[in-house]
Formats: C-alpha cells, structure tokens, sequence
C-alpha cells in the first residue's frame, strides 16, 4: 500500500488495543528443584537434571528428534506433535519438547510406531500446505521441507490442497502474512504474545478453521503491530515473510539516469555470511561492500557513520535536557529514550504515548542518512536528488516502516526509498550470481564512509548506550574513556540479560567543555558530584518492564538515559536477519560486532572526522542546531490504540 | 425449590438421599476416613476415562498449597449424553454435597461448576439451590458449624466447545483463554487452576461421593463388576421405545438394557458417545463395564433402517468441528477421515486408501494432544470393522456402485 492511501484511510481506522495477551502455558519449571533423575532413551541409560525435557535430554545425549513447534526462544506448546517419543507405560506417545522428566523413565525414540506417526503427521500438514516448493522463497530454508526431506516423502499420502484458502495480507510495509503456508505451530503466536508481549496474533476459529489471525481479523497495517518482524524469525515456513522491495531496487539499478547509493547497517554484516553456509559470527563487511557495487549500486555508504551522528545528536539533546533540568529547573521529560528501534518507537506510541516527550527526537541513523543523502551529498555531488534513489540494508523489518513514515521526508524528497532486509539482499546477492564469501575486500565510499567502533556496536543490545558513554565521559570529565574502562569496553552494558543497569559517578573534577558544544553551555560545573544513571533493555517484554517500572515510579524513573530496541539482542537479532535465530547464534554475531569493534583505530564517535566535517562544512551550528534540527530530527505520534 | 422428581428408580444414585447427609456424615470424620471410604468403594471418574476417584482426592488433598479448587464437569458436550442434566435438575442435593465433601476432604475453599453453555435456563434453579444452601448453613463460612472449614460454589458457563468437556482445556477456559487442551504432565491434580492443585471430577462422580460417604465403600462395591464397582447412568437415544436416563449397576449385557429399553431389531449399538465405539449384534452379549464397553453414559441405538455410513459421517462432522485445532493430528486428521467417507459414499475410496485411514486413525490414537483426537477416531475404525459388508456391498454404503 502507498503512504498516501495508507494516510488517506488512516483517520477513518481503528484498532482497538488488542485484548490482554493470552497466556501460553509454561509448565512449572522442575529444573529449579535441583536434583537429577536417571533414564533410560533407546536402552541406553543416562543421567539427566530433574525436570529436563525429553527433547533436551535426547539432544545432551546425542539423538536427533524431529522439531517443528518448538523453538529455543518460545516457551512450549506441544501442538506439532512431530517429536513425539514412546515411553514405556503410556498408551499414548508423548510429545519429547512438553514431557519433563521427573521419573526414572524409559525412552524409544524410534520405534515403528514413532516413525508411522511422524510420518502421518508430515503427510498432514502437507495436505494442507498450499503451493509447491519451487515457487516459494523459502525453498531450501523451509524447516517443513527439511522434514520432509528427512522422511523421505515420496508421495503425497492425503493429497494436496489445490486452492488458496486465505487472501494474502501484504497491507503492511514490514510484514507479509500468507495464511495459505501455515503450519499452525503457534511460533509467531508465542512470538508475539509471550517474547514481545504486543499480542496481535492469535488462533482464531476452531477445528479444521483453525487460523492465525489478527484483531477482528483486519489487515496487519491497521492492527497496533510494531514490525519487529520477531515472527518472521521464528515461522518454520513462508506463511510469514518480509515486505519486500528488491524488484524496485533491481529497476532503479538498471535505470542508467538514477543513482542508487546503499547504505548498511552494522547487524546485516554480522549475519549475512550465514546465508551464505558461513557460520554465525562471520564478518563480512568489505566483501559485502564489493559485492554491492557488483551489483549495481553506485554508492555504497556505512550508516555507522550517521550512527556516530546520532551519538552526537542524541548525546547533545541529552546534555541539553539535563542542563534544563538541573539548572535552569524546568519541567524536561526523563529519562530521556533512544527512538533508533522503529519497533520499539512505534511500541511506545501504541502503548505508553503518555512518554512520547522522554522519546529522542534524534531520527534513527538510517533515516539521518537519508536526509543527508539528498540534500549535502546531492548538493556536493551536483546530483538531483530527484535522480536518487536511496535504499538501507537493516537487519530490520520495521525499518521500511520507518521509511515510510510521513515524517521522513525531511530532504523535500522521500528520505529513504527502501528499506530492505539482510536476508533480501542476501538474495540479491545470489541472483546476480555472486558467492559472498568469494569476494575481495573493499572500502566504503566517500565522505560516508568511515565510521567509529561506537557506531558499529549500534547492531548489539547496549550498543547504543556503550557509545554515548564512552563520548560523554570524554566531553564531560576531560578524560579518555579508556582511563576509566579498560580498552574502552563498557563491560555492564554488554551481554543478553534482558535488562542492564549502570551508573557513572561524575565526581568533582570535570573537564572543559569541547568546542563542538560550546554553542550551548559554559562549562561542566553543574554536574560536579552528580551520578548518571543509564538503563537497557532488548526486545519489548523487557522494554514494557521497564516503563510500567518508570509508570510505577520506581528505579528506572531515576534514570537519565535509556536504551531500547524491540528485538531479543538488539538489531542483530532484528526481524530482517538471518533464519533461524537461537540465543547461540545471537551470541556470535554479538562476538563479530564487538571483535570488529576493538579491530578498529577510531571507537568514538565524536573522534569520527568525518562527522567533525560536517559539523565544520554543513550543519554549522553544531549538534542540535538549526539545521540538524530540520533534518536530522523528528516527532512522534500519540497513538494509542490508534494506528495513526 | 427442587424441581419436581420423576419416579425414577435406582439402587445406587437414584435411591434414598437426604440433602445434607453426606455433608454432616463427612465432617463428623477426618479427611483419611473419607478417602478411605473412596479407596474401598473403588469409584472410578464417570466422565468416562474411569480414573480412581480417591487417587485424584489423594494427591491434591496431600498438597501444601494454599489455593485449591473442587471443579465440577458439567460441560455435558458428548453427543447422546444427557444424564447430568438430569442430576443437576432433579438431584443438586447430590452433587453439591459431593462438591462441599470434596472440598472438606482435599482442603479447598472454592468450588466451581463449568456449566454446559447449552444448560444455561438451569442456571437459574442452580443459583437459588446455592442460595438455599448458604441459608442452612451447607455452604459458606464455618459449614454446619464446623470451625475454619469454609467453602462455596460458584458457576461458571461454558460456550459450547465440546473439547472444553477435557479437564485441562476446561481449565484454560475457565482461566479466560482460548478452549485448548493443555500439556500433561503436569496434571490439574498438581498445576491446574490457576496453577493451583485442583480436583476435576463429572457431575455423575461427585453425586456418587455424596452415596459413598452416607452408606460407605462397601455398600457401594456391591453393585457392579469387580472392576467397575457401583451403578451408572446411561442416557439411552436412538431407535427404542423408551428413551431417557437409566440407572443400571455396571456389568449390563447390553441385549439386557436393549430389553429394558424396548429396542427392535436393533443393528448396532454406539456405546461413548461419537467418541465411543460401535457395536454390531454379534457384541450384544459384551457387558457395559470400564473393562469391556466403556461408556461415560451415551448408548445410541440404531435399528436395521439406519445407514452406518451416514451414522459415522454425522460423527466424524461432529469432530471435525469440535477439534480445538491446536494439534496436527486432530486437526487435519479428522478431516482426512471425512473426507474418506465422502469418497466410500461415491463409490472412489479404494481399499488400500481406506486401510490407510485406518493406519492414520491408529495415528490419531496415539499422538494427538488430548482425549479428543485420540477417540476421534475410535468409531471411524469401528464402524468400518463391524459394518463391512454393509458398506461395501452397495446395501447402504455406496462402494462400487
């Protein structure tokens, strides 16, 4: 759908907040007794922690069992029925992923009654799969065609639906649902409800009606989701999948009057090798910069550069609160929030816009890059903007939300035409023939192309928050940040817990204040003796803790500075990476960012002397000036249960 | 208030019962006299999977948990089955002393009664009988007087899911989610309401403690079988002259309760409901017991006239629209089923395919998620074991026509 029709109908929609999100059951966790319990799985006797799955304890000890419903990050649901097991004594086979062992019991996990069953139950859930595997973009990553590859599959046993049952749902920018491919595993479902806590999936209907859908069934777009896209990482098939846009990309490229620049996220680098058969964790920023250019794109720019503009921005504004605060005492919202999560914005305009004054109105970092795009660098370039077409790799599928938002269009122009995902241009990548890995290495381009650490660890959760400190610290005490964290690794904000806490004493000795803000205050004094306090949190259910705390007035009410992002891990788990997404293979992409992070000269985004230019050459007046303010922020919606 | 009694005769349920009597016999005992009252009575769940009563009561009044719930199963959903209405109607005294009693006995403060959706004009009756209740001091704070032990019922309605009838998704409903059957383990005795130890037992269940307690386990093992000790309500449809509820001991031939229910020319008996099996003449002589023709009370009676094809297809309908539609198996299985009769009935089901059914409805038995999908199947098997010529001689079925 278009902005303006999406604009047009946007008075006349509303979606009622969504009913409170159901609860899933989640067994009582028997693991918290303590105590062990001896089994025995295909004669084979084994020791494995009381309350330990079947599944886990078939996994520690070696054997494979066919999963569809579960997932890692999800809590159980048993519905699948494809792991089931015999235990001995039961007259009925029992699904390993929800039977926790807390008996000494025997195990037979593939037995001919076992393999029937699973083998019925693949034949099942075929019957009802709509389409064919060759014309479906998940061919070859569809975990329902692993099972039946795994099972050999030969023919059809219950025959194949031959029409499409459900419409397909493309209203949204961010997320496509296509009903016709769905398994019923309720992954998105627990997804939304129980990881995220928004609630707009649910099962509706019953008995062979049984589907996914959403609040009085309306179209994703006019229901309060928030695009993180978390479903689309955990659908075992395509029933859910991106709003993609890369055959408008491939036109503007063959289009020899436009000019496509690109600019990439720090997540997309981390993970994209995984689509290439790497192993997660694998870098592979230059050779992704030459495959780009490979591909047509005319310039290819690193957002970590307006990452550390963002620092910059943000930072400012903070300051600027702060001073209001405690000097000047006004009423100043705080804590003040990162608005870099598309996800997490449109999270609290939904279900907190009583905080939309705490929200940054520094833009996201893709979104300062397309405002800079066309406008300095046009301007620079003597390109027409008109002429360019400008497109973000993110490892998100909010961000083609974002930039879509009618507020983006600072430049005069749509500041960022598309928004495309990792896995997207992974495909990209390959129908233009290319083998990632094998490519050589090269630069970004310039003026957008260098970058700090601190802009690169954006892609991580506390990221955001470790590269405004390591810059505060510095404008603030006159010292280096590596004098007070060792390497300048901020070590309390690193990590997947789902909420961090850290305070930095200020103490009695400030520093003077550096050129670049001294368009706004004089010195330091008014922060002598002070403590800042900063928070983070990662993925919704965790950010909905922290504002019910803050509505409650607790702890984090006190806190000057937080950072949110809407997706478990922060971008490098965002709905637009990779598939699958385990807590493993989030901790490796963790592991790139950071290793690159430390590989790198410039860690500070104040250092960056690109972005030094720009203050010097375009945005004059420094952070928080004039023009930045034209252009490189924004301002949020109250909308509640409105979708807009 | 009670409604007026029709005269019907018993020797277990039916005979003499005052209102109240379970409940003071009860509290002039200890918890362990009462349970081993249940024990000796060898009184099994007549909702139909027959699980020992005094077991459930055991486990859950061993709990420390403060919280713990008495539900009472009046989803009465089974096609066929209509016998709690009748006790609900006509004997409340029965089954809201079985509550009170349980709830002295496992220690909880809280009953409730899932009332069928479909039941709800005897919601009414229901609410003035617990009304009268707390006025004579059988529910309520400091019941007949007996220091600290309080209980009382509430009713909550059902929405016509037949699946809500299983103990652990009538618990999701009543916990205001979606009708879906849970995971077990945990069982409700350990996890159920609200994570709380809860006692789930049928209407027919809870009337039969109030029995129990009064005249005692061994007066109740006289009736019966050795193994299905006691009497049952049978709700008894179909082609007979007499249709209605009776109360006959377990162990009924089931050409007796033909008789008694003036049955001609019968040719098959569907003893469970849609979710129960079918049985051709040649199995009359089989005892209605847990240990042979289980039943949790539905006996349909169909006479020579009636086509077993179309008896089935009604059923298999039935499930494919009452599946909650969580598990694979139940869900679509169903389907597959139906859509095998409707091939069997134009004359296009082969019989390799159809054994293939079979082999996915021994599937269904196995490996769906709850009692529902695992005895979906059960009269789909049945039906074409028993009734082969029927259906594939062109008699009545249609194959190869």
């Amino acid at each position: 759908m278009a902005t303006e029709d999406l604009m047009e109908s946007k008075n006349k929609l509303r979606a009622p907040v969504s009913q409170k999100p159901l609860k899933i059951e989640k067994p009582t966790d028997l693991t918290t007794i303590g105590g062990t319990v001896s089994v025995e799985i295909n004669e084979k006797k084994v020791v494995v922690p009381l309350g330990t799955t079947i599944l886990e304890a078939c996994k520690q000890n070696g054997i494979s069992i066919p999963t569809l419903c579960h997932h890692e990050d999800l809590c159980v649901a048993g519905v699948c029925r494809i792991c089931v097991v015999e235990v001995e004594g039961m007259r009925t086979l029992q699904a390993s992923c929800a039977f926790p062992i807390t008996s000494p019991i025997k195990i037979k996990t593939s037995t001919p009654m076992v393999r029937k069953a699973r083998r019925h139950i693949i034949d099942l859930m075929l019957s009802e799969h709509y389409g064919e595997c060759y014309s479906c973009f998940r061919n070859g990553k569809c975990e329902l065609q692993a099972l039946a590859k795994e099972y050999g599959v030969d023919n059809l046993t219950f025959g194949h639906i031959d029409k499409p049952k459900y419409e397909i749902d493309n209203s949204s920018f961010s997320v496509v649902r296509d009903m016709n491919k769905c398994v019923l595993c309720k992954r998105c479902v627990r997804t939304c409800i129980d990881l995220q806590e928004v609630g707009v999936l649910e099962a509706i209907d019953r008995g062979s009606k049984t589907h996914i859908s959403t609040f009085m069934n309306k179209p994703l777009a006019e229901v309060i989701c928030i695009n993180c896209g978390q479903c689309i990482n955990r659908c075992p098939t395509s029933a859910l999948r991106a709003n993609d846009p890369s055959d408008r990309i491939w036109a503007g490229i063959d289009d020899s009057k436009k000019h496509v620049v690109i600019q990439t996220a720090p997540s997309p680098r981390a993970a994209i090798g995984e689509e290439f058969g790497l192993p997660a964790g694998t870098s592979m920023t230059r050779e992704m910069n030459t495959a780009l250019r490979r591909i047509g794109f005319d310039k290819v720019f690193d957002t970590n550069f307006t990452a550390d503009l963002t620092i910059l921005e943000e930072g400012t504004e903070l300051i600027t609160r702060l001073y209001k605060a405690l000097v000047k005492k006004q009423d100043v919202a705080l804590p003040q929030f990162t608005s870099c999560s598309p996800g997490w914005v449109k999270f609290l305009e939904h279900y907190y816009p009583e905080y939309i004054e705490n929200l940054s109105t520094a833009k996201s970092p893709q979104q300062m890059f397309g405002a800079l795009i066309k406008t300095f660098y046009a301007e620079k370039n003597g390109i027409d903007p008109a002429d360019i077409i400008s497109v973000a790799v993110m490892p998100c599928s909010a961000k083609k939300f974002e930039c879509n938002r009618p507020e983006m269009h600072a430049s005069g122009f749509k500041d960022v035409d598309f928004g495309l995902t990792t896995r997207e241009l992974a495909r990209m990548i390959k129908e233009a023939g290319i083998n990632l890995p094998e490519m050589p290495k090269s630069d970004f381009d310039s003026p957008f192309g260098e970058a700090s650490g601190a802009g690169l660890i954006f892609g991580a959760t506390g990221g955001v928050m470790e590269a405004a400190i390591r810059s505060v610290v510095e404008f603030v005490l006159g010292k280096k940040t590596e004098d007070i964290f060792a390497n300048a690794n901020i070590i309390p904000l690193r990590g997947f817990e789902g909420i961090k806490y850290m305070e930095v004493p200020i103490g009695d000795h400030v520093g003077p204040v550096p050129a670049i803000l001294k368009h706004l205050i004089q010195d330091w004094n008014w922060l002598k003796g002070a403590t800042l306090k900063v928070a983070v949190a990662h993925g919704t259910a965790n950010a909905k803790k922290i504002m019910d705390d803050i509505k409650a007035g607790g702890k984090f009410s006190e806190c000057h500075f937080i950072e949110f992002m809407a997706c478990p891990g922060g971008c490098l788990g965002g709905g637009g990476q990779p598939i699958p997404t385990t807590p493993e293979i989030r901790q490796k992409r963790a592991q790139a960012i950071y290793s690159e992070d430390e590989s790198l000269e410039i860690r500070k985004s104040h250092d960056n002397p690109h972005v030094q230019r720009i203050y010097e050459e375009f945005l004059t007046e420094g952070p928080g000036g004039q023009l930045s303010h034209k252009l490189l922020h924004t301002h949020y919606i109250k909308r509640g249960s409105y979708i807009a | 208030m009670n409604q007026e009694k029709k005269d019907r005769k018993g020797t277990v349920l039916f005979s003499k019962y005052t209102r109240g009597e379970a409940i003071k016999k009860a509290l002039s005992q200890t918890r362990e006299d009462i349970l081993f009252e249940l024990r000796e009575s060898k009184l099994k769940g007549r909702g139909g999977a027959g699980f020992p009563t005094a077991t459930k009561w055991t486990i859950v009044a061993a709990a420390t948990s403060k919280t713990k719930y008495v539900i009472c199963n009046a989803d009465e959903g089974e096609p066929g089955t209509f016998k709690d209405r009748v006790l609900l109607l006509e004997y409340p005294e029965l089954v809201l002393d079985g509550m009170v009693v349980a709830g002295y006995t496992i220690g909880a403060e809280n009953g409730i009664i899932y009332l069928r959706g479909e039941y709800e004009y005897m919601k009414k009756s229901l609410e003035d009988y617990l009304h009268e209740m707390r006025k004579d001091k059988l529910l309520g704070r400091d019941i007949l007087n007996k220091k600290n032990f309080n209980f009382d019922v509430t009713i909550r309605m059902g929405s016509g899911a037949y699946v809500c009838g299983e103990e652990t998704a009538l618990i999701e409903s009543l916990e205001g989610n979606r009708g879906e059957a849970r995971n077990r383990p945990p069982y409700p005795v350990n996890t159920g309401l609200m994570g709380a130890p809860t006692v789930v037992n049928n209407v027919e269940t809870l009337a039969s403690v109030s029995h129990i307690v009064t005249k005692g386990g061994l007066w109740f093992k006289k009736y019966g079988t050795d193994k299905s000790t006691g009497s049952k309500l049978f709700s008894v449809s179909g082609d007979c002259e007499k249709p209605g509820v009776y109360e006959l001991p377990w162990g009924t031939q089931i050409s007796e309760m033909l008789e008694i229910v003036g049955a001609k020319n019968t040719k098959a008996v569907q003893v469970g409901g849609a979710s129960g099996t079918c049985i051709p003449k040649s199995g009359f002589n089989r005892i209605l017991a847990y240990e042979d023709a289980a039943t949790g009370g539905s006996i349909m009676i169909f006479n020579e006239s009636r086509n077993m094809l179309h008896v089935l297809k009604n059923f298999m309908e039935f499930f494919v629209d009452e599946s909650c539609g969580q598990c694979t198996p139940c869900r679509i299985g169903n389907v597959k089923l139906l859509e095998g009769i409707e091939l069997l009935e134009h004359g296009k089901c082969t019989f390799s395919y159809l054994s293939q059914l079979k082999e996915l409805g021994r599937t269904m038995q196995i490996a769906s998620k709850c009692g529902l999908g695992q005895s979906s199947p059960n009269s789909f098997i049945s039906i074409l074991d028993n009734f082969k010529e029927e259906i594939f001689d062109g008699n009545g079925g249609s194959y190869g026509k």
